[in-house]
């Protein structure tokens, strides 16, 4: 069964369309220099609309996470358990990701953590790995 | 009391055997028994209902999408007052807090609040289907369980900051389910103890099946007026005298902090500000608790326990009966029942404490004042009402 794919739109397409280039992307603010995540159409920080898109660096650290051992649906029972995490990037956003099958064991809050780009069913998400840059 | 403020007269609930509506029904069909239960008690009819106050999950796509436009034509009524705020399972919270400003503001003289839901008889909860679009495109393709998955983040953050462990939050569930064990119309009433709650299979680590609520059928309505009115039909009123709501996140990586439940700070200072009381002043506390961990981030953002000191707060049996905070006096979402969303019941609890009409097992004495306090989303809303009886 395939997994949910996000169901792209005119502010989404550049994220999506970079991490088909192994890039992850983020907006940040002209105005106030602070970056966020996911794309908004106003800074979040000052509600400035002087946005940018800018490369993150891929890299953060583990600011919380579960394992799934009940998937969320039929899609994800293959992967069962595995784990899901809130990582905060060094850029300053916290995102939501799936940490590497080969490192959920050794999962910690506050450990180090880098993006994997990981192709699954035509799409490229930004998994993360333990361990800096 | 002052004739024009609004009081609550009536409330009624569904009956259920087992998780599931005694009487089967549709949700419409719930919600229409459980309106003419609560306005039978006020002395009232739906002919006199013009305020019509819902949310719900029932009919969605289609005829659940106008929930209160669907109701009132089920119902046979033209409301002139129409709030179908959904916040999630606080709505109900929000919506007693819009009630009793549409009938102070005489926008209309008697408001139904009301919820159904034929959840479990149906077999219809699934929210892991949530399509991913909009913000929804940075949550649904990683497979978060939900809601649960959101709740186990905020856990395991709460644990690393403060120390909180898997005891602690099993000593919510083992108090939830002593106070449905006095509650005959608790759906899960055989007593559990600490060491049953940690070996209970995992769910989303860290939390387990016995940290979750259950998954039951559901109804509940409320009938809110203006206290000259109550006079007149002899009632015991409740006076709503604060009310408070507030959202911070949707997605759960957008959540302020993990480990802090900003929406019930926010809820609860106004609620307290408009009421004019203090912690002190608060005889009964009744709060959603989906998760434990819900229950717990709630008891320190509502300023009853210390930050990061909710553990400590709920242990050695403080929360169950004959503690020295009682709390979710009827078994609460974790077991007297969880119709996909709960809030409505918080509030009848605390009316039926207030009159002093549940089973003497686990009434509390002389509630004056109570704090009902609703949780909605993945911790993302959050709405407070402080009822009082004069
Ligand atoms: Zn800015």
């Amino acid at each position: 069964m395939t997994k949910p794919h996000p169901v792209v739109d005119p502010g989404t397409a550049p994220y999506w369309a970079a991490l088909k280039e192994k890039r992850l992307i983020l907006k940040s603010c002209r105005a106030c220099g602070q970056a966020h995540f996911y794309p908004r159409e106003i800074c979040p920080h000052c509600y400035s609309d002087d946005l940018d898109w800018i490369e993150a660096k891929g890299t953060g650290e583990i600011y919380s996470y579960t394992v799934a051992v009940r998937p969320a649906g039929q899609a994800f029972e293959a992967d069962a358990p595995y784990t899901i995490a809130i990582v905060t990037l060094d850029e300053g956003p916290r995102m939501m990701t799936r940490i590497v099958a080969a490192d959920a064991d050794a999962v910690e809050i506050g450990k180090k953590v880098t993006v994997r780009f990981v192709e699954e069913d035509d799409l490229v998400l930004p998994f993360f790995a333990l361990g800096g840059a | 009391m002052k004739d024009h403020e609004a009081v609550i007269v009536g409330v009624a609930d569904a009956p259920l055997i087992n998780g599931k509506v005694a009487q089967p029904g549709s949700a419409l069909q719930i919600v229409a028994r459980c309106a003419k239960a609560a306005l039978d008690e006020a002395g009232l009819t739906l002919g006199d209902v013009d305020g019509l106050f819902t949310a719900g999950m029932w009919g969605i796509p289609g005829v659940g999408q106008l929930p209160t436009v669907t109701l009132s034509e089920f119902l046979g009524i033209r409301p002139v007052v129409h709030d179908g705020t959904n916040i999630g399972g606080s709505a109900f919270e929000a919506h007693l807090g819009h009630a009793a400003l549409a009938i102070e503001q005489g926008l209309c003289d008697v408001a139904l609040i009301v919820y159904g839901s034929a959840q479990r008889s149906e077999m219809s909860r699934n929210l892991a289907g949530r399509p991913a679009t909009l913000t929804m495109q940075f949550e649904t393709p990683w497979g978060l369980p939900t809601p649960v998955g959101g709740y186990a983040l905020a856990a395991m953050r709460h644990m690393h900051e403060y120390g909180t462990t898997r005891e602690h939050l099993a000593e919510i569930a083992v108090a939830a389910r002593a106070w449905a064990g006095l509650n005959p119309a608790a759906t899960k009433r055989d007593p559990i103890t600490v060491d049953d709650v940690l070996a209970a299979p995992t769910i989303s680590k860290p939390l387990g099946l016995l940290d979750c609520c259950l998954v039951t059928d559901g109804g509940g309505a409320i009938v809110v007026t203006r206290a000259s009115h109550a006079k007149a039909q002899g009632l015991k009123p409740i006076h709503v005298r604060g009310h408070g709501q507030a959202a911070t996140h949707w997605t759960i990586a957008a959540m302020p902090d993990l480990a802090r439940l900003t929406a019930a700070e926010m809820a609860s200072e106004r609620a307290f500000a408009m009421a004019g009381v203090t912690h002190d002043a608060i005889d009964l506390v009744e709060v959603y608790d989906s998760f434990t961990i819900t229950t717990l981030l709630t008891l320190e953002a509502l300023g009853f326990a210390e930050r990061g000191g909710g553990g400590e707060f709920v242990s050695n049996g403080r929360i169950a009966p004959g503690g020295a905070f009682p709390l979710n006096t009827n078994g609460g979402g974790l077991s007297y029942a969880h119709p996909g969303m709960y809030g409505i019941f918080l509030l009848i609890e605390a009316v039926r404490q207030m009159r002093g009409e549940v089973e003497p097992e686990r009434q509390i004495a002389n509630v004056r004042t109570a704090l009902v306090h609703g949780t909605g989303g993945t911790l993302s809303s959050g709405a407070t009402c402080i009822l009082s009886l004069d």
